[in-house]
């Protein structure tokens, strides 16, 4: 080989715009899901279990005080729904590219930031999307049914995985913050708040005292209601009005914590 | 070629905190050239090249680097350079045809003109059928080439290589060797290499700019700074008072300089052939038991040694964070 092949005077490097900066990064991310099953097993594990374990040990006690017909199998699939999407992300893999050097490679070439976190995030909202698929069809296999048919699943689906996407900025904002493993792994206790001071077990006019309170003030039952009125309901223009609310309020959060981290991380300070 | 320099630093700064890691560097690059950029560990080389390729912004002084300002147009000169940092900087779980295509990609390079690129670098590479295996299964010296693969996927105008064979055995880093001057050469590349390697500096580089502690303490050809010692140098490694010896040599004809270092003298001298008798008499009248005496030709080493005070290899002890 002579170094001339090198050389193609043809081809010069110019700025590639945002939208396939973002195709590229983010298709990176997703290339790299299948590599990294660790990431991804307990991600598919973990709401099967839950959904099956709930089921099994409160559905004879919760249905005995709900009005007949409630279906607590219904009731507990959007929080199986939650617990699949909600802290998946690929913040260990932008830690990994931090520690390795490799975040610094891609800011030496002229790739727009934002597309460096926000390629991530596309990737997540595949990948959350695909964990969904396995819940949604395990209710199905256990007698779960939608009011809101076809068009409605596709929704929770949807409405789920932007969930997702939106409590990744905490993730990223540490990861890009501190550049540090261990935090990105702590931040996992951020799910427990929203995922359980919630109408997780029971609906919200059984919760008393401090937990009412609380799961007043949680997003996610704002959430939880939206997609169960795509199951027991149909198409309840208020309740998924809400839910599309409280994700966009966690969402201006999140996001606004993961992109002042960003513009640290790449400050060339 | 175009007349201003390809790199021009003025009274360039860049301190963390308290610590200047580079302190009012003045130096220019002129195009076509191999640049070595030698200094010690922590003398402030890798700082310089993240400043200049963009990394970070320098906190006094300017940059300029093919006619952009490092800290006002970042972008138009990330467009025009290529960098391989000093760890080779890899994502291990893609494969090396993945990486070289995303980093095409990032280049605005079109989907055919990156596989075309990849196709022209995959000589260079030279690892074979690995290029379609993962990253993290290949050899230092692999992830070294394709480090340097990736620096060029783009055609740059100006390549950074910082200390692109620590770590390499002697067979990697002679081929990394061949394959700088063949940049350089057939395709008029210039290229900024840092190095704490004497030999690296004096085989590569045309200019050589030398660093200590954050500020450049001369700069020329290999050729001139190694002629600025004189044209020979005796080496007395001796036992006893070294100071006693030193002053012995005080007036002996044809004896330029001498500098101390620990148990050694080390003499510049125009003619070392007809130094090295007086020289050696000198010693063995003072106080000192001559235990090896030397005569050979300055090394850059040399030139460090009159310039600091300490020689390269051990200089990098009081480290400057980069």
């Amino acid at each position: 080989m002579t170094v001339a092949s090198v050389a193609d005077p043809t081809i010069r490097a110019r700025r590639a715009g945002f939208g396939s900066d973002l195709l590229a990064i983010a298709g990176r991310a997703v290339r790299s899901i299948p590599r990294e099953p660790e990431s991804v097993i307990p991600a598919l594990v973990v709401p099967l279990f839950f959904f099956v374990v709930n089921i099994g040990s409160l559905q004879d006690i919760t249905e005995s005080f709900e009005t007949p017909g409630f279906s607590f199998k219904a009731f507990q699939l959007p929080v199986a729904i939650i617990f699949a999407v909600t802290g998946v992300s690929r913040a260990s893999t932008l830690v990994t590219d931090i520690q390795d050097g490799y975040f610094d490679r891609l800011t030496i070439t002229p790739v727009s930031r934002k597309a460096l976190l926000l390629g991530l995030m596309v990737a997540d909202f595949v990948l959350v999307v695909a964990l969904s698929i396995p819940v949604v069809v395990l209710g199905y296999l256990v007698g779960v049914r939608f009011e809101s048919g076809l068009p409605g699943v596709v929704v929770f689906v949807l409405l789920a995985g932007c969930w997702g996407v939106v409590f990744t900025g905490f993730p990223y904002a540490i990861a890009l913050k501190t550049g540090n493993p261990g935090a990105v792994n702590a931040s996992f206790i951020l799910f427990f708040p929203f995922a359980f001071l919630t109408t997780s077990f029971v609906p919200q006019e059984a919760l008393t005292g401090w937990l009412s309170t609380i799961a007043d003030w949680n997003p996610v039952t704002y959430l939880l209601a939206g997609l169960r009125s795509l199951i027991f309901v149909g198409w309840d223009g208020r309740a998924l009005l809400e839910a599309v609310g409280a994700v966009a309020l966690v969402g201006v959060v999140s996001q606004t914590l993961a992109l002042a981290a960003l513009r640290g991380r790449v400050a060339r300070r | 070629m175009p007349d201003e320099p390809a790199v021009v630093c003025r009274r360039l700064e860049r301190r963390y905190g308290d610590t200047q890691a580079v302190a009012g560097v003045d130096l220019e690059v002129r195009h076509g050239e191999i640049y070595g950029f030698l200094g010690p560990n922590g003398a402030g080389k890798s700082t310089l090249v993240k400043v200049l390729c963009t990394l970070i912004a320098p906190t006094g002084g300017q940059a300029v680097v093919l006619g952009h300002d490092v800290h006002d147009e970042p972008e138009a000169v990330r467009l025009r350079i290529g960098v391989a940092l000093q760890e080779a900087a890899l994502d291990l779980k893609q494969t090396g045809a993945e990486l070289l295509q995303l980093q095409g990609r990032l280049y605005g390079l079109s989907k055919a003109d990156a596989r075309r690129r990849l196709e022209d670098v995959r000589d260079l590479i030279d690892i074979g059928p690995a290029l379609e295996q993962p990253i993290g299964t290949y050899s230092g010296g692999m992830k070294r080439r394709l480090d340097l693969a990736a620096a060029l996927v783009h055609n740059p105008d100006l390549l950074f290589l910082d200390e692109p064979t620590t770590g390499l055995d002697p067979v990697s880093r002679m081929a990394v060797w061949d394959e700088v001057r063949r940049l350089n050469e057939e395709l008029e590349m210039t290229i900024f290499l840092t190095t704490q390697y004497l030999e690296e500096a004096d085989e590569l580089a045309d200019r050589v700019g030398i660093i200590d502690r954050g500020r450049l303490v001369a700069e020329g050809t290999p050729a001139e700074l190694k002629r600025s010692v004189g044209a020979d140098v005796i080496v007395a490694r001796v036992d006893g008072d070294v100071s006693a010896a030193a002053a012995a040599l005080d007036g002996v004809d044809g004896v330029d300089g001498v500098e101390v270092h620990g148990d050694e003298l080390t003499i510049s001298a125009d003619d070392g052939s007809a130094t090295l008798s007086p020289v050696a008499v000198a010693l063995n009248g003072g106080a000192v038991t001559v235990r090896e005496l030397t005569l050979r030709t300055p090394t850059l080493d040399d030139v460090f040694l009159q310039l600091t005070g300490g020689h390269m290899a051990e200089a990098g002890a009081d480290e400057v964070p980069a």
